[in-house]
């Protein structure tokens, strides 16, 4: 075999800074390696560009389905549940009151449910590849905001409609799609490293997304509830995300800043806890899953 | 570290726990059990011990050292652990033990096609698959007419893939992987795939990544390909780094330890069924090929022993061979002809011959009945296990895995019916054709 002629041809000729792996056991709390997600950075945008490509594949309507659930959502809210009970919407017209909170709240819900099944959904890949597993959950939690900014162009459009103006804390938007982002994150991690050991968490998180739309204020305000009700929501992480969303586009009442330093707080120590929680349990994510 | 070593394995191990992780997942409730358990001994004051299960080293003080341009196969039996070693070296699994330094860039092939997604095109699942084995956009971009060259898919390059043929699939997913740029590959059998011709080709493309001083490692259970690609050889055995050396002597070891002159004591299984009125004490299963290995193609000698009160008339003895969905492949009836007397001494020693075996390579188990007027005297399941080397048989380019198929047959084809010119007839009666 030519190997041999190969290495004498080749004296020394390895490039002087040659990445070294050392491959050990770990133990306790690892750290995030965030260098190392970095250098992967391409990787999560083909992972999020695959699900996008795919998400429509052989689909009749298409992009369609990025506003489908939302409105018609708000069409039910709005025939149905504004009738019954008489809902307050500080004055706004009910339909954009709720499709308001509905995107932000589709974005979340979407988000979540993605980052849950993110491990088990790509169990191959992670049996038979190496990369940083964090990659395939924050992969999941970029990939709705594609659905997200088609939904907010209907969004936009019916405001046009209403002739309804978004206030200056319009400018706030970003933030607070990123703090959607990171709470889908925050939660959908437990999830995702609880799932591929114990596969109740399948079962657990679509009806835990059902529930939540009733403790998070997307068809009703957070004002109409009692105050001790009130702070309990909070700790929601989206009550205030979604209290922001209308106050930045409709310019209802802004959220009170008890509710966003809550609100805060529980996605920090949710990401913080879920990270940790994720990264311990990855070492054996490829033995069991 | 010398300078072209570029991986230094030392006293790497794996040990997996029984039952806890594998094969199956846990369920929640048992955890919170367990969990409630050990707390409420806690609270009591009394001692708290783990739940014993055991656990299987997969792995155990492995050592080893590879070089720059070298190609080093790994040989074993299913379940030496050559899978498990490749998974920590790729940094999919954590050993348990033991440490190892790899230099340079590290690509795994363990799989064809991880990564791909049946709904993309060829295209998109070029940049998907690269991108998942490491290589940057700007890297596929550069080789994308490489790859689909090599691949030969290139009209279908705008197809989903679930259209492709299972050949077409392959041979891109291989033609991807080809094209990254390690310094360090490992590969893990994935050139069993494919036909011959485009075999050969992707053997052509590893002996090329080694030859541009990139290291290869290599596992498989074909010895055939690590003769035609390896430079040196590790054989591993039951976690364990059992041989090395130059491929023919570990080849050799190999084959040696292939040689399943299985020899079991049967009269100590206690968990028998029948009337007890005769007892199989030994049974030992041999290859009559010359270098005593079990594999296709080759004839078996089975040896039993057995003892009884009386000597034994209108008995029948029974071996069935059957594989590991419990399918019966064979079996051997000692009344089948007219071999044995119709009175047997009451303890002796009986012998039966096969001839070639039919199977296809992978386990296969026995178990063995006694038949005394109609009446079961003694039953033992799962005897003994043989594993059936692969062997080529009737010139057949390659044998089927057990998975597709327990038997393999002689087989001849040709383009149209064939009937006008009588060639089923002259196929069937050979010499007619003369």
């Amino acid at each position: 075999m030519s190997v041999q002629a190969a290495l004498e041809a080749l004296p020394g000729a390895q490039a002087p800074d040659v990445p070294v792996t050392v491959i050990q056991p770990t133990n306790g709390w690892i750290r995030l390696h965030l260098r190392e997600l970095w250098s992967f950075r391409e990787l999560c945008y083909f992972f999020a560009w695959r699900d996008v490509k795919v998400r429509y594949k052989q689909t009749l309507l298409g992009a369609a389905w990025a506003v489908i659930p939302p409105l018609l959502m708000m069409v039910v809210f709005t025939l149905v549940l504004k009738q019954v009970a008489h809902l307050s919407s500080y004055g706004k017209p009910y339909a954009l009151f709720s499709y308001a909170a509905l995107v932000p709240w589709t974005l979340f819900t979407s988000a979540l449910a993605g980052v849950s099944n993110s491990m088990v959904a790509n169990a191959q890949l992670v049996a038979k590849i190496y990369f940083p597993r964090l990659l395939l959950p924050l992969a999941a939690a970029l990939t709705p905001l594609v659905d997200f900014v088609i939904a907010l162009a209907l969004l936009a459009a019916l405001m046009l409609a209403y002739s309804t103006a978004p206030s200056a804390a319009v400018l706030l938007l970003p933030l607070l799609v990123v703090l959607t982002v990171l709470a889908a994150l925050a939660l959908g991690l437990w999830f995702a490293a609880l799932n591929v050991r114990y596969r109740d968490f399948q079962y657990t998180v679509p009806f835990m997304i059902q529930l939540g739309l009733f403790v998070t204020p997307v068809a009703y305000t957070t004002s109409s509830l009692p105050r001790a009700a009130q702070a309990i929501l909070a700790l929601n992480p989206m009550t205030g995300v979604i209290e922001g969303f209308r106050w930045a586009l409709l310019g209802t009442p802004a959220p009170s800043g008890a509710t966003l330093v809550i609100s805060c707080a529980a996605t920090i120590l949710l990401l913080g806890s879920g990270l940790a929680y994720f990264r311990r349990a990855e070492r054996t994510f490829a033995d069991i899953i | 570290m010398d300078r072209d070593t570029v991986i230094r394995v030392e006293g790497l191990g794996k040990r997996y726990k029984l039952g806890a992780t594998v094969g199956s997942y846990g369920r929640l409730t048992e955890t919170i059990s367990d969990a409630a358990a050990k707390l409420a001994k806690r609270v009591r004051g009394a001692p708290v011990e783990a739940r014993v299960r055991g656990y299987v080293d997969a792995l155990s003080d492995v050592s080893l050292e590879v070089r720059r341009g070298e190609v080093v196969g790994f040989l074993g039996a299913n379940g030496a652990g050559k899978s498990t070693l490749l998974k920590v070296l790729s940094r999919i699994t954590e050993p348990t033990s033991g440490r190892a330094e790899l230099r340079g860039k590290v690509g795994s092939l363990l799989e064809v096609g991880t990564g791909f997604h049946p709904e993309l095109t060829g295209r998109e699942n070029i940049y998907l698959n690269g991108s998942v084995l490491g290589m940057r956009r700007q890297d596929i971009r550069r080789r994308f007419d490489e790859i689909v060259e090599f691949a030969e898919v290139g009209r279908f390059l705008d197809t989903p893939v679930k259209r492709f043929s299972s050949g077409m699939y392959v041979r891109l997913a291989f033609a991807v992987a080809a094209h990254l740029e390690p310094d360090i590959l490992l590969v893990d059998e994935v050139l069993a795939v494919g036909d011959a011709a485009f075999q050969r080709k992707s053997l052509g493309k590893m002996e090329q990544v080694a030859g541009e001083g990139r290291a290869v490692i290599f596992v498989s259970h074909n010895m055939g390909l690590i003769q035609a690609l390896c430079d040196r050889a590790y054989l591993l055995r039951r976690g364990r780094i059992a041989a090395e050396g130059s491929v023919p002597t570990v080849v050799n070891e190999y084959l040696g330890s292939l040689t399943t002159t299985v020899r079991v004591p049967v009269g100590e299984r206690d968990d028998r069924r029948g009337d007890g009125s005769v007892k199989i004490t030994h049974l030992q299963v041999d290859s009559l090929d010359p270098d005593g290995v079990i594999r296709t193609g080759c004839r078996l000698k089975l040896t039993l022993h057995y003892e009884s009160e009386r000597p034994l008339d209108r008995s029948r003895f029974v071996i069935s061979i059957y594989d590991t969905t419990r399918t019966g492949i064979y079996l051997l009836q000692s009344d089948a002809k007219p071999f044995l007397p119709e009175l047997l001494p009451a303890s002796g020693t009986l012998s039966c011959v096969t001839g070639p075996l039919a199977v296809t390579p992978g386990t296969c188990y026995v178990n063995f009945a006694v038949i005394r007027a109609g009446v079961t005297a003694d039953f033992v399941d799962n005897v003994a296990t043989f594993d059936v080397a692969p062997e080529q048989m009737y010139g057949l380019r390659q044998l089927p895995s057990r998975d597709a198929a327990v038997a393999v047959v002689d087989q001849q084809w040709w383009i149209g019916a064939g009937e006008e010119e009588g060639l089923t007839s002259r196929i069937l009666n050979p010499s007619l054709s003369a």
